[in-house]
Order: C-alpha cells, then structure tokens, then sequence
C-alpha cells in the first residue's frame, strides 16, 4: 500500500473556490403579486415546477387540522374547465411526473417535464388556483383515502405516533403542535363548506410562489407566466398572527404506549430558527452543532453512542434552520438490545453537556464546514432538490437569497459561538422528552384460507 | 414535516426509459485484472460518481440468510490500517460520500466526491482499501450483527414489511430470493466472522465485479480512477447461475393477524426477468394497470372511484431471474377483502379485455414523454448504467427504447398478459387484524 496513507487523518479543506459557481437566480414578480423565481439548470432538456402557497398546518386552528392536507388533495379533483382526474391525466400525456406535499408551512405543487412544456404545467396551475369546483362526492371519497393515508402514516407506525404527540406535549400554544395531516377527528368532521372558505383565503396570485428550475430562459419563463398566470386576481390576505410560544419553564416528560418491537427515544430542545431569530449567525451556530454531533460516521453520536459505548444501535440529531417559526433541536435513537431508555438519554444528556462545556475542536468545525461545500455542490445534481429550497426560503418570509448566503454564513461560525448557543438554548428547562414503552404484538397466527381467489366477488 | 399526497413506489428496472430520444454515450472496456469498466463523462458539476457492483447479493447468501447483508455492512468499518472512525473521518473531511448496500441480485459500493484530485484521491484511496482489504475485526463484526439484529426486530413492528416476507416466500418457495435479503433472526444470530470472510473471498473478486463512473473527469482519469480502485482485487471466478423460479400451481390466500388498523395487502407472481423476451408489452401494459400512478386502472378503480386506498398499484420487479410482478394496497381492516377483490377484479379484467387503443396512447405518451427524465441527474444516470452493466443489457438498449415502446400493440400486451399473469395462481397475502379481532 502507499506510504501516503498514513497521512490518512490529515484533513483536507476544500477549496472555497468551488462555491463560485453557485447558480443565478432570476426574481420577478408580477402586477397581481405572484412572485416567480427561475434557476438555469442546462444538463438535461427538463424543467420542474414548484408552485408554493403560503399556507399549511401552521395556519390552522383547532377543530380544522389537516385542512391544508385536505386542500391539496382535492386540487386535484377538477375545477370548471376540467373534470376531475384530467389534471393528471394532462401531466401523464404529457410525460410528465407530478405530486404535491404539505408541510407545517407551506403547501407545493409540481410537475417535471421536457422543457418545451413548460406552458402545460403554467396553464393547469393557474387554471386551479382560482377555479377550484369543490364537489361533494369527490370530497367524500377523498376523505376516506386521507384517513387511509393517516393510519398509514400515523396510527399505525409506533414512532410516528410517539412523533405527533410529542410536538403536542413540547409545544404548548405553537401551531407547530399539530400534525401536518391533521388529528383523526378533526380530519372526519371536514366539510366541503370548510374547505371552500380555506381555498378562498389562501389561494391566490399574491400568496404564491412560482419556482422554476432547469433548461429554460429566465426571460422566456417570466412571458410565459405572465401570459397564463397574469390574468388572475389577487386577493386581500389576512394578517397572520404571530402565536409566539410562551416561554417553556421546565423538564417536559411523556411516554407513548403502541404495539411495538422496540423502545424509542425522541428529546427536543426549543430553539430559535433563522426566520425571526434575535441574531442570525446564532441559527447557523445550531446548525453546525447538529452537524458535530450527527454530520457523517465521524460525528460524535454515530463514533461515540454507536461505535464507542455501543448504547445506541442507531442515533439522530437534527434541526430545521428554515422553519417559519421557533421550532426543535431534536435528538432520538434506540437503545441497543440490553440497554435502556434512561441510560440512552444519559448519554445523550452527557454529549449536550459536551457541546455547552467545551469548545468544539478544529478538526471538527473544518470537518463540517468541508461537507457543506461538497454538499452544496452534489444537491446541485438535483433540480428539484433545488427548486425545494427556493420555493421554502421564500416561502417562510426568509427570502430565496438565503439560499447563496448559506455556505458563507457556516463558514463564519467559530467553536466559541457553537458553546453559545449551546449553553443558552440546549438546557433542560428548554427540554422535552418522549418514550416509546413497546407493547406487546401477540404473535402472529397465520391462516392459509387455501384456493379462495378473492377475484371480483365482493365488487360492489 | 411533509406529508405526500402519493408514494410511487419505484424501482430501477419497472420505470425504465431514457435521454431526449437517445440514451447515454457509454464507454466501455476491461480494467486491467478483469472487471467490465462503464463510463459515462458528464459537464457542468465538478463531481464524479463511482458504484463498484459484484454478482453478491442475498441470491448468494445460501441457507445463511442475512450473510450478503452483513458482510456488506462491515466493509467500511475497517480495512488495511483504519480502524472505522479512521474511515469515517479520511471521507468526511473530503465531504465525500460513501455506501455499500445489497439487492437480491447484487452487493454494491458507490462513492461521491468532488473532483478536486487532492479530495478525490483520499476518498479512492479509502474506497480501495475498503474493496480490497476489509478487516471483519471481531469487535465490529459483534458490533454490526448486533445491529442488524435489532433492524430484524423492528421488522416486526412493520405489518407491511411482514407482509412483503410472506409475499416472497410465498412466491419463491425455496428460491433463493424467497428469504428476505436483510436474513432472519435466527439466521443472523448464527452467522459468524469466518461466514463473511468466506463470502467475501468468494464473491467479491475482479471477475464478478463490475465498476461504473459518472462525472466531470476525462477518460484517462476514469481509466485510472478504475484500475486504481480495483487493483489488488484477485480474479477469482463468477458464480454459477441461478435456478429458475417456478409458477405456483394455484392461487392461495396467506392471512396473518396483527394488531394494525390497517391491513397491508400482496398479490402476485413470479413475473419477469430483465431481458425478457415480453418486457415492454409486460412494461407498458403494466403502466396501464397499475404503473403510473393515480391515473392507471388499478388506483383508479381502488382510490379514485371508491375510496378505498392510500396507494394501490402493480409493479413488475425484473431480477437476473423472473422477479415478482406484484399488487398492492393497504386500506382499513373491515374494508380489506373488497379492495383486494377490486384489485384482482381490475386484473382479471384487464387479461380478458386487454388495454383499449386510447389507453395504450395514453401510457405510450408517459413514457415517452418523459425520457428525459429518466436521466437527468448523475444519480440517475449512474442508476440506469449499472442496470444496463449487471444485466448485460447492449450498450445502445436506451437509444431503442422509444422505438420499442412504441411498437407494443394492445394484442401484444393482452397476449403477453395472457401467457405470463395467471390470475388463478396469484399468491396473496393479508396483514392485519381480522374483521372480528376489532375492537
């Protein structure tokens, strides 16, 4: 082997000079207030469009959870000039893929297609954003599919379960205390009627925006959006209240009982995120904390709680510097087989206390600083990775530019900064903690009902 | 975070299409001990994607289920010198990206760096000793098995990864891809370090190795970038093929109860290989039934019309050797037998009637259509050669691919359907509670 691998643990920086060929973003916006945002991409002759609203589980109130969810689904159930199906259909013929997500937030459209249809995805999106034919039959059955999708998702994944009740115990009065896909209850006592008036608030030129990303020109997208989009009218939007969280003023606690294999632990300190934040540069100290602590197989859990004491068969940290409001520093895992719950949460506790104790080293500030650049470079490799963050950053009030400052600002943090944050946000007066208790699954008969094909019989 | 309104359940081969209307310019030739080199150069990103693939998946894995799997785990936690965090550290603090992992037909290294030599040479040189010089230090091997075992475990929380055990089983008999790849816990707990060394000795050699590279390098660093890799690998010998799967003789129903709200159903069977003599009538009319997600028959008939499923779809999953086609939903326990019944109804249906002209003209437009999608990243690219590579597709089969999705007619498919889809031999299984276990 060659001698130069002893060398092995020298780290190399990676060159900064790479970050030069950030892309350029084209911002226009409209006289009815859609803003549209464009990104050359010219490897390969397709385009992706994002249409973001500013609307999401956030937005709502108790007794109307899901409402958001519930509205995306039937955005595609037709409106006055096409039936219901046919805006997949149109997008299917097309050769395009298409699907549509809602998040705390936001709630996003998008198609991917050869670049030369570009208008097609324009026409059909503008055409429901305010044409929406809400029919009741449709609804009714799109209900039925969204709780099929909620025991899915939800009821029936124990740390999913233990997931949505832990944001309901760590968030007292934030709307981020509420699952995207609503509470059971809630999402069965949705009515047309209800979802009309959300579609009337929310759905409009002045709170859109338009993301495109690919083999396109900037210009040619800003015509064409003006050909299929201008034409509609803006609304009078109302005033989104703030719901600060109160300040949380001890050590929250909570178990989760389901049906299960293996215990589960979840830990959310509450932080500040970019948006709103006192002082910026203390949301990208916590991004960088997240990055020490679970940035690639080196990072502190995965060399130490993993490999090292060999009490977490897997581990987690992770924080959302774009959300729109004041959200987790969350930490979860699961203990290896002879260990617990508490003695995991201890390490766990014990590596926190690390990161408010001690200046994080060099070594490991360059090492996460080098995999945000290479990063930054590989998710250029997906347009629709990048249109994502375009159409988030704007779509939480913080602005698309926050995108290009992204690398500088991480490289800006210092160990100093990183104790700081640390020592003020990630306290256990700030802490939530959740566990997942197993319960036990009765073991499974299996019954061979022999030469019963089910075909057709039961067909209604 | 984000909910979906549909998961696509995807898989390499099932979506096959490709470039505007031609494919990729791969080059090819044989690194110097042996192994099929792939290369496709790419501009405007300054990175290089790597994927190292050996004929060593769960297929090889013998009554020894779970041996492809671990043994793939525990490359990177040692080799030559390094113990793991020193491998852990030589990739991270190049920003590169490292994984191995395995199919049923295949074990696989892939690597992501940026082009930068200083970078991207630590992260070969990582690469190589990885490949070629993996400790299987016992300290790991306890380690990882351990890991795996807890994965097992949690399997078993998950009715709809029990269900689709049962499906394979019940498909493959005793074909090796009927155990799960992931092994079984009994089967794992008796693996031991000597089992891996063994396979690894076994398998992971120059001729049954095969090496792809997609990215912004020229095709003398792509050719140093391979011989560099794989240098030190022994030859070694290919493995044997693997036996033919057989056809069940008649439908049956698997029900196994457990406490869900939901019950996960699979219905299908042995399907096709890739190659195949009937792939794009089976492809194309496939994406008719239950391949294109809300607007084919299957979810149409199951969600739109009725309600009844989040996801309900079929897919073809070609193998080196007939791979499963396979139906599926999952919809609440007390509504489960209509659904199936739809599912299979909208099969029986479509065999006996075949796909009308419109419908045809419809998915051939997807298709098509959508080409370009098919390979517009690295990661994708990447995806699509090594397929072509493992499976010893012709170098130009993407450049066909428009012209023969376009020549399929609706007798071809109802024919093809006909001689491969039997649905009086489906294999059906159906997790969840029973109607009468509900509380």
């Amino acid at each position: 082997m060659a001698s130069t691998r002893t060398l092995g643990l020298l780290l190399l920086a990676v060159p900064l000079s790479l970050q030069a060929a950030s892309p350029k973003v084209s911002e226009f916006k409209l006289d009815n207030g859609l803003k549209l945002l464009v990104q050359e991409d010219h490897r390969a002759p397709v385009a992706v469009t994002q249409v973001w609203y500013k609307v999401g589980s956030s937005y709502e109130h108790g007794g109307i959870t899901g409402i958001s969810h519930m509205l995306e689904h039937m955005m595609f159930k037709g409106t006055k000039k096409h039936p219901p199906g046919e805006f997949s259909r149109i997008i299917s013929a097309n050769g395009g893929s298409e699907n549509a997500f809602t998040g705390e937030d936001y709630t996003a459209y998008f198609q991917t297609l050869e670049k030369s249809r570009l208008g097609v995805s324009f026409d059909l999106e503008a055409d429901r954003m305010r044409n929406l034919r809400l029919l009741p039959d449709e609804f009714t059955k799109e209900q039925q599919v969204v709780l099929e999708e909620r025991r899915l998702r939800t009821d029936d994944q124990p740390r999913a379960k233990l997931g949505e009740q832990f944001n309901a115990l760590a968030y007292s009065n934030s709307p981020y205390k509420n699952p995207v896909i609503g509470w059971p209850d809630d999402v069965s006592k949705l009515t047309v009627t209800d979802l009309a008036d959300w579609y009337q608030r929310w759905y409009a030129p002045n709170n859109a925006t338009v993301v495109v990303v690919g083999d396109v020109n900037p210009a040619e997208v800003h015509h064409l959006a003006q050909k299929y989009f201008g034409s509609l009218k803006p609304s009078r939007l109302p005033a989104v209240k703030p719901r600060t969280e109160i300040e949380q003023a001890g050590l929250r606690r909570m178990i989760v009982k389901a049906p299960a294999k293996l215990p589960f632990l979840v830990m959310g300190y509450k932080v500040p995120v970019l948006n709103g934040a006192a002082q910026a540069w203390e949301a990208y100290a916590l991004e960088v904390a997240a990055g020490v602590l679970d940035g690639g197989n080196s990072a502190r859990l995965e060399s130490r709680l993993v490999r090292g004491q060999q009490i977490a068969g897997n581990v987690d940290a992770g924080y959302d510097l774009y959300s729109r409001l004041p959200s987790l520093f969350m930490l979860e895992g699961t203990p290896v087989q002879g260990k617990s719950l508490p003695e995991l949460e201890q390490s766990l506790l014990e590596e926190v206390r690390k990161l408010r104790d001690e200046p994080v080293t060099a070594e490991e500030l360059e090492r996460v600083k080098a995999q945000v650049l290479a990063s930054k470079v590989f998710e250029r490799d997906s347009i629709f990775y990048q249109a994502m963050q375009l159409g988030t950053t704007e779509t939480v009030g913080l602005g698309w530019e926050k995108v290009d400052e992204y690398v500088d600002k991480i490289n800006a943090v210092t160990p100093e900064q990183v104790k700081q944050v640390a020592e003020k946000y990630l306290v256990e007066d700030r802490l939530s903690v959740g566990y997942l208790e197993p319960l036990p699954i009765p073991e499974g008969q299996t019954a061979p009902e022999d030469k019963a094909p089910l075909g057709g019989q039961h067909v209604r | 975070m984000s909910v979906k309104r549909l998961v696509v359940l995807g898989t390499l081969l099932c979506c096959w299409a490709a470039g505007s209307q031609a494919g990729p310019k791969i080059q090819q030739w044989t690194s110097t001990n042996g192994a099929r080199v792939y290369f496709v150069p790419t501009e405007g990103l300054p990175m290089v994607d790597v994927r190292v693939v050996f004929d060593a998946g769960s297929a090889r894995d013998g009554a020894q289920y779970g041996l492809a799997t671990l043994t793939s785990g525990l490359l990177d936690t040692g080799a030559w010198l390094w113990d793991a965090d020193a491998i852990a550290k030589r990739l991270d603090n190049v920003g590169a990206r490292l994984g191995t992992g395995i199919s049923r037909d295949t074990a696989w290294l892939s690597l992501r760096s940026l082009t930068s030599p200083k970078l991207l040479d630590q992260a070969l040189e990582t690469a190589h000793a990885i490949l070629v010089s993996p400790s299987f230090n016992p300290v790991d091997f306890e380690r990882e098995k351990k890991k795996l075992l807890l994965g097992l475990k949690q399997r078993e929380e998950s009715p709809a990864d029990l269900a689709g055990i049962a499906f394979f089983q019940a498909l493959y008999g005793d074909h090796p891809y009927a155990h799960p790849k992931e092994g079984t816990i009994d089967t794992v707990e008796k693996l031991t370090r000597e089992d891996l060394q063994n396979f690894y000795h076994r398998f992971y050699v120059a001729k049954n190795a095969l090496i792809v590279i997609v990215g912004e390098v020229d095709s003398s660093k792509a050719k140093a970038i391979a011989d560099g890799l794989l240098k030190d690998l022994p030859e070694g010998e290919t493995p044997p093929a693997l036996p033919q799967p057989a056809q069940a003789e008649a439908a049956k129903l698997l029900r196994k109860e457990f406490p869900s709200a939901q019950t996960h159903v699979y219905s299908g069977v042995p399907g096709m290989k890739v190659g195949d003599a009937d792939y794009f009538p089976l492809y194309v009319g496939n994406h008719i039934l239950g391949g294109s997600g809300l607007v084919s028959k299957i979810s149409d008939e199951v969600r739109e019309k009725r309600g009844l499923s989040y996801s309900a779809y079929s897919y073809f999953f070609p193998f080196k050797v007939e791979g499963p086609f396979m139906m599926g939903l999952q919809t609440k326990n007390n509504q489960a037998e209509e659904a199936v019944g739809v599912m299979q109804k909208t099969l029986r249906d479509f065999i006996a009637q075949g796909p009308t002209a419109k419908e045809l003209e419809a998915s051939k437009k997807n298709i098509t259509g959508g080409f370009p999608m098919r390979l517009d990243s690295n990661q994708k690219l990447i995806e699509q050669v090594a397929a072509i590579a493992f499976y010893d597709l012709p170098l130009d089969y993407l450049d066909s691919f428009i012209a023969k999705v376009e020549a399929v007619t609706p007798q071809a498919i109802q024919k093809a359907f006909k001689a491969r889809i039997d649905p009086d031999r489906l294999q059906t299984i159906m997790v969840g509670a029973s109607a009468h276990s509900e509380k």
